[in-house]
């Protein structure tokens, strides 16, 4: 007979046997019982206290992309759980194991619109991949069992436990289940249909101008051996989507980086002439594709992906695999025979002729542009052994192009939501989740500020995170299209900053400021040696812009390119 | 183009909410929708005609299909079906018309469920088409109030059971 426990006992009991060792969250009323519960009892599980609960949310987030494990976030009720709803989205649109657990008012009050009452049920439902509302202590072992096997299984998302106050306080006798009951939910780990990779393998070897997009699906599925032993045995140049970034070293010769909206002309061009086209764990969004009807338009596609409402969402594809893609890589690998594709690859080389010339960092300015600072990150990262948690914007795009992962697993940055106030709290979660790793925080100014106050969980928890502000004095991702778009009229884009270097004194952070090319390196090398956290305003050129382009609603062809150096910039028709 | 489709789900609290939520959030295009219980305890059935080309077919199954709580999504329009609508209808109705109304009742096969001095109210089962013409008919009388249930579809012989195999 096992003994009586409460509810909110309950919580950290089960939380101990999903091996949880950190909760990121803030306390309230509809969850004093809980946290009472932690301080009673001293579970040992470290709970991180957050400035707001947005913070929670992507800390939980970042935990869970830097160790692949499910991060916990821990809200009360109403405004505490309704802050969590961005951080929650974020993971849901990235695909993040997050469990949220929040308190809610008495089931007595339910419904009523007290004190503190939101419909958290309603409000988290459209942007988690389920949730449970627990009115009764019986259901709670049972909720909070399937939320972490529905999180971290199949294709992975948040989850959202919403526990009545006076169920925390019931108690009953606990038994963690060893098994959950989910009749309509299969995680289908498996390899594709045989049938459907014979018929893509047929077409990767009969492609004479073949080319992988690979996404975030090969980091989450670990499958970048498979991808790049794909990719070297029959020749395949492979691009990336933003959160492709890092399932393949951006060194390798066959590695032709991001594509859309701001990939390299080449790799754009690659996307438009490839005939065969083999999408891995990639969603193919807007932001990848352009306009979807003149994607690729030459190509037949193979779209590999768990999960089958991606497959045809957006494209007309010739060939859905749905599966796992380690374990379709797998099956698909023997299929294909080694091959060479010399006329192909000496294209895409062309099409590479001018890039360098058009590249920032080749032209001759005193001015300090980002893409300088980020490329000295990454030299002085012992060539990118770091992980960078980048925010939302010009930087973010900056970060993508001029730092080369070769690391597995070394970006993290909000691809899908594009939530500007990622960056800093999910870093937390990254730092927390890899100790011993060096984590560099890549922001703008304005996104920063979005979620700054987490400074102070920085600092409470003794962090040795790496912050370089990327400071232009604008919100300058659309500053950018209305330079571009909306004849250089600035609304609502120049920033009134604080002075980040007090805001950072006053947590007790070091900091300096940047303003030349020439203290860049001495910057980074004192982050570097600084044992703890360390902040760098890098007051950076404020105009400049993150190019190629290719405008909302064309094809991914029809890009403003880099300016050639002492040329107005050209629009490029090929 | 219009497709009927049969979704199995858990009986819980919500679903009908997730569902909901889904064909608004994704803009699917939902003409009828009609739920009730399976022969399965905790299992409902749910019958639904939607819109759309195939994309948003395949959308609509695969989305639906991915909701946790949803056991089975198939798509019978192109399987031989029984289809059912049910109707009541309150029709203006005295001793001038009501044997003409009678009558109609008498030819489409549907039954008078109520009389009243001044109306008749009519309920009718068939397929939508034998629905909507006894309807029209019915129009020319001056119909006060009418409701109808919205499509419900088995297939004929060796169905789908709530676990959506065929049985």
């Amino acid at each position: 007979m096992s003994e009586k426990k409460s509810g909110a006992q309950i919580v950290w009991e089960s939380l101990m046997r999903e091996e949880v060792e950190v909760v990121f969250g803030l306390p309230g009323g509809a969850t004093l019982p809980i946290y009472d519960a932690l301080a009673k009892y001293e579970y040992p599980v470290r709970h991180v206290l957050v400035t707001h609960e947005q913070g929670a949310s992507h800390m939980a987030d970042g935990y869970a992309r830097a160790t692949g494990r499910v991060g916990v976030c821990m809200a009360t009720s109403g405004p505490g759980a309704t802050n969590l709803i961005t951080g929650l989205t974020t993971a849901n649109m990235d695909s993040s194991p997050v469990v949220a657990i929040t308190g809610q008012v008495p089931t007595s009050l339910l419904g009523r619109d007290g004190f503190q009452e939101a419909d958290v049920q309603g409000v988290s439902l459209p942007v988690t991949k389920h949730n449970y509302l627990v009115t009764d202590v019986q259901e709670l072992p049972q909720a909070l069992k399937e939320a972490f096997y529905i999180a971290r299984t199949g294709r992975p998302g948040p989850v959202l436990v919403d526990i009545c106050k006076d169920a925390q306080q019931a108690e009953m006798e606990f038994e963690y289940p060893d098994r959950v009951d989910l009749p309509g939910y299969n995680p289908n780990i498996t390899a594709a249909d045989p049938d459907a990779i014979a018929r893509a393998a047929r077409l990767i070897n009969e492609a004479e101008r073949p080319l992988i997009v690979a996404g975030h699906g090969i980091s989450i599925a670990r499958a970048e051996a498979e991808l790049r032993q794909l990719a070297e045995k029959a020749n395949v140049p492979v691009a990336t989507s933003l959160l492709g970034i890092s399932t393949f070293p951006e060194t390798h010769p066959l590695s032709i980086g991001m594509g859309g909206m701001h990939g390299e002309a080449f790799t754009n061009y690659a996307l438009q002439e490839c005939d065969v086209l083999v999408a891995i764990g990639a969603r193919l969004d807007d932001r990848l594709t352009g306009v979807f009807s003149t994607f690729a338009p030459k190509a037949r596609i193979i779209h590999i992906d768990l999960d089958p409402s991606e497959v045809g969402k957006n494209l007309t594809i010739d060939t859905p695999v749905v599966g796992d893609a380690l374990l379709t890589l797998r099956a698909l690998l023997p299929l294909v025979e080694p091959s060479e594709h010399p006329a192909w690859v000496a294209q895409i080389e062309q099409w590479k002729s001018d890039t360098d010339q058009r590249d920032l960092l080749a032209q001759e300015t005193e001015e300090l542009v980002p893409p300088f600072i980020i490329r000295q990150l990454w030299y002085l990262t012992n060539q990118g052994d770091c992980a960078i948690v980048s925010d939302v914007g010009q930087h973010q795009m900056w970060e993508a192009q001029y730092f080369p992962h070769t690391k597995e697993r070394s970006l993290f940055t909000s691809g899908g939501l594009g939530t500007m106030g990622f960056a800093l709290p999910a870093a937390i979660g990254v730092q927390m989740g890899r100790p011993d790793e060096e984590v560099w925080v890549v922001a703008g100014d304005g996104g920063f500020q979005m979620t700054m106050p987490e400074l102070s969980t920085v600092a409470a928890e003794g962090l040795p995170i790496k912050i370089a502000i990327i400071n232009n004095g604008y919100l300058g991702m659309v500053r950018q299209w209305q330079d571009v778009f909306y004849d250089k009229r600035y609304a609502g884009t120049p920033l009134f900053n604080p002075d980040f270097l007090k805001i950072a004194d006053a947590y007790g952070i070091h900091a300096v400021a940047v303003d030349r090319k020439e203290d860049v390196e001495g910057a980074i090398r004192q982050a570097q040696s600084h044992a703890g956290p360390f902040l760098i305003d890098f007051r950076v050129e404020p105009f400049a812009n993150v190019f190629p382009m290719v405008a909302p609603g064309k094809s991914n062809v029809d890009m403003i390119r880099r300016p050639m150096p002492a040329t107005a910039e050209e629009t490029s028709e090929g | 183009m219009k497709h009927t489709l049969i979704a199995w789900m858990e009986d819980k609290p919500g679903v009908l909410n997730r569902v909901a939520g889904l064909f608004r959030r994704r803009n699917f295009n939902i003409e009828s929708l009609t739920v009730g219980h399976s022969e399965t305890l905790g299992i409902s059935r749910m019958t639904f005609v939607v819109d759309g080309d195939a994309r948003q077919l395949s959308q609509v199954q695969t989305q639906l299909a991915k909701l946790i709580n949803v056991t089975e999504v198939q798509d019978v329009t192109n399987e031989p079906t029984v289809i059912r609508e049910l109707a009541l209808v309150k029709v203006h109705a005295d001793s001038t018309n009501r044997a003409e109304i009678l009558q109609l009742v008498d030819i489409y096969r549907a039954s008078i469920v109520d009389v009243a001095m001044d109306s008749l109210v009519i309920q009718i089962t068939g397929p939508e088409e034998r629905v909507n013409s006894l309807l029209s008919l019915l129009d020319n009388f001056g119909i006060e109030e009418m409701v109808r249930t919205g499509r419900v579809a088995m297939v004929r012989g060796n169905g789908y059971s709530a676990n959506g195999r065929h049985s």
